[in-house]
């Protein structure tokens, strides 16, 4: 009787002991997780810098050919005005001539508009063309001077390090001339 | 704790309850034997720690002064440099003091290089030593972000979106590590507040660094063991003194610098205020950082499966991938080199390819200062194969095929065969293994 009980309790005391250590152990490493995902999470954009997120842009006043540069959540945004010549040459280009396909109709919502945000994808320096007497770049869009990138007409990558297009906002038409980014 | 002594009753005191003093005299006193043998490039150890004790006295008293805040950063360090009493030498010795931390550093490090200074038993020593090169670089770089000039921005910028290229994860972490949409109010408050922590953590794992060092001691220029006691000196007051005379030395540099060419090793595009709207035509960052950023810059093309146009690693993560990897291949050094031989003295080949790596790593230093296209982007892309070959491929080779030079039986023998020529007919140990 005495041996019986003994062996029983050697032997599942083993288990039983195994047991528990895995299952405090796995409640610990649950229990410390989720004591530190709050001092993550905290790191990530706050409400405020979230509230920031959208930006309304008056579109009346930049002639054909214009292009201007607002804030959108602290990157610049690029609205170019296109000039018929120029979408006509965003359209001429053959898809699988670009590192990033991306047809001219699916980065606009009305052709003439053209907004972008105007941060290079490869390390994040604003592109050169904004301004008047900039460099374009070897393809009339924008050209980034910190490595060498090119960007169309359509703001499409064609030549240089960047890895994609120059990004498209959210955005939509409130009035003919009026958008809201964000 | 045997060789403490002293006729002071206080220090008597505090030693029988808590034993300081003879602590610290087995660690940089008396009762620590050193080699000696030890050259003028076994100061920068110590030159390394005052340095960064003289970070963190000048870097406490600016963070009094300085306002963590993108409307006002910029010109509370103005402010600092105007109107507050000596501030302007307190920020110059603080600017400057970085790039003399990174070139003692340096030396430090090639010393370490040439005289097989990360081989057994001081594997451990070597790599906490590259721990403390990893967390001095991202304390220096968020430190030159504080002024908020327009390098601090760009600078700031770019190296930030070098996490972007991590796959599938690459946007949301850098998200997460500006605490917004760009660089912006909430990543140059959390600059600030690591930039006071680490040199905090670089002080906790130096005195790791001390520790395993003080476990077998110094190495030494001829790179043997110390045989006895007759091959060692107390490090107080031999080395001390040296030491002394060294700071001496160090400090005539450093104050020319500070006081003659402050801005020297500086950029004048960072006294023009952070503007996120317009990026300099030029983007270079500290020299200290150059030869990485070559590196960095210097892969421009996709790694893939070749004439399938299947790409694995894109140019931009391959990059990074480079960076980093100059840094970590320093960690798995002392399994890289076999050669049982230690100082490069004895190394005839080995020497010549060390003294490439010197050239190498500043060419690649000058490279990154150069705009990376044409003939600079081509010498970075040989200079950095060099540098990654001379660890992966010629130092495993060496330890194989290099016959080295036969070791003396003791330290002593090289010095006393200069000094007097007693034991010139002492015969040579063809070699030794460690």
């Amino acid at each position: 009787m005495a041996e019986t009980a003994t062996t029983a309790q050697a032997g599942s005391g083993e288990t039983r002991r195994d047991f528990l250590y895995l299952a405090a152990g796995a409640m610990g490493a649950v229990g410390a997780a989720s004591a530190v995902w709050p001092l993550i999470a905290s790191m990530n954009p706050s409400a405020e810098v979230l509230a920031l997120a959208s930006t309304e842009v008056d579109l009346a006043p930049v002639a054909e050919g214009q292009r201007i540069t607002v804030t959108w959540r602290g990157n610049p945004v690029f609205i170019d005005h296109r000039t018929p010549a120029q979408i006509e040459q965003a359209n001429a280009v053959a898809l699988d001539e670009l590192p990033d396909p991306e047809a001219d109709e699916a980065r606009v919502v009305k052709p003439e508009w053209l907004v972008m945000i105007g941060v290079c994808t490869h390390l994040g320096c604003v592109p050169l063309g904004q301004k008047t007497g900039q460099s374009r770049g070897e393809y009339g869009g924008w050209f980034c001077p910190c490595h060498g990138s090119h960007y169309d007409t359509s703001g499409r990558i064609r030549k240089g390090p960047a890895p994609t297009n120059l990004p498209v906002p959210p955005y939509e038409f409130t009035a003919d001339t009026t958008i809201v980014i964000g | 704790m045997s060789g403490f002594q002293s006729n002071n009753g206080v220090i008597r005191w505090i030693e029988h309850r808590m034993p300081i003093f003879s602590f610290l005299d087995h660690s940089v006193g008396s009762e620590y034997p050193s080699p000696k043998n030890l050259s003028y490039l076994w100061n920068f150890g110590s030159l390394a720690g005052i340095t960064l004790v003289i970070m963190i006295a000048t870097g406490i008293l600016l963070a009094m002064q300085y306002t963590a805040h993108v409307d006002h950063a910029f010109e509370s360090v103005e402010r600092i440099m105007r109107d507050v009493n000596y501030g302007w030498l307190i920020r110059y010795i603080h600017m400057n003091g970085a790039s003399f931390f990174f070139i003692v550093v340096y030396i430090h490090i090639f010393r370490g290089l040439y005289y097989g200074s990360y081989k057994a038993p001081r594997e451990l020593l070597w790599m906490l030593g590259v721990v403390i090169l990893l967390l001095m670089m991202a304390t220096a770089f968020m430190g030159y972000v504080l002024p908020w000039g327009q390098m601090s921005f760009w600078g700031a910028k770019v190296i930030t979106n070098l996490f972007s290229a991590i796959p599938f994860f690459g946007e949301t972490i850098v998200v997460w590590l500006w605490g917004g949409f760009t660089v912006d109010n909430p990543t140059l408050n959390r600059f600030f507040a690591l930039h006071y922590l680490l040199p905090f953590v670089i002080v906790g794992v130096v005195i790791l660094h001390i520790w395993a060092l003080h476990r077998f001691g110094s190495n030494n220029p001829v790179g043997i063991d110390t045989k006895g006691p007759q091959d060692k000196i107390p490090f107080h007051p031999y080395y001390t003194v040296k030491d002394a005379f060294g700071l001496g030395v160090f400090l005539v540099f450093f104050a020319a610098v500070v006081f003659y060419i402050p801005n020297y090793m500086g950029h004048a595009d960072n006294y023009i205020p952070a503007n996120p709207l317009s990026t300099p035509a030029h983007i270079v960052p500290e020299w200290y950082f150059l030869p990485f950023y070559a590196i960095l810059r210097a892969i421009t093309f996709d790694i893939g499966i070749p004439f399938t146009g299947v790409v694995i690693i894109e140019a931009k993560l391959g990059g990074v991938i480079a960076m980093f990897g100059a840094i970590a291949v320093l960690f798995i050094l002392p399994w890289l080199d076999r050669s049982p031989v230690r100082s490069g003295r004895f190394r005839p080949i080995f020497r010549i390819f060390f003294v490439l790596l010197f050239i190498d790593a500043i060419v690649l230093g000058y490279a990154g200062s150069q705009p990376a296209e044409g003939l600079w982007l081509a010498i970075a892309q040989v200079s950095t194969a060099y540098y990654f070959a001379y660890f992966l491929i010629i130092l495993p080779l060496l330890s194989v095929f290099e016959t080295p030079k036969p070791l003396p039986t003791s330290i002593s023998e090289p010095v006393l065969r200069g000094g007097g020529g007693t034991l010139a007919g002492a015969p040579a140990k063809p070699m030794e293994k460690a």
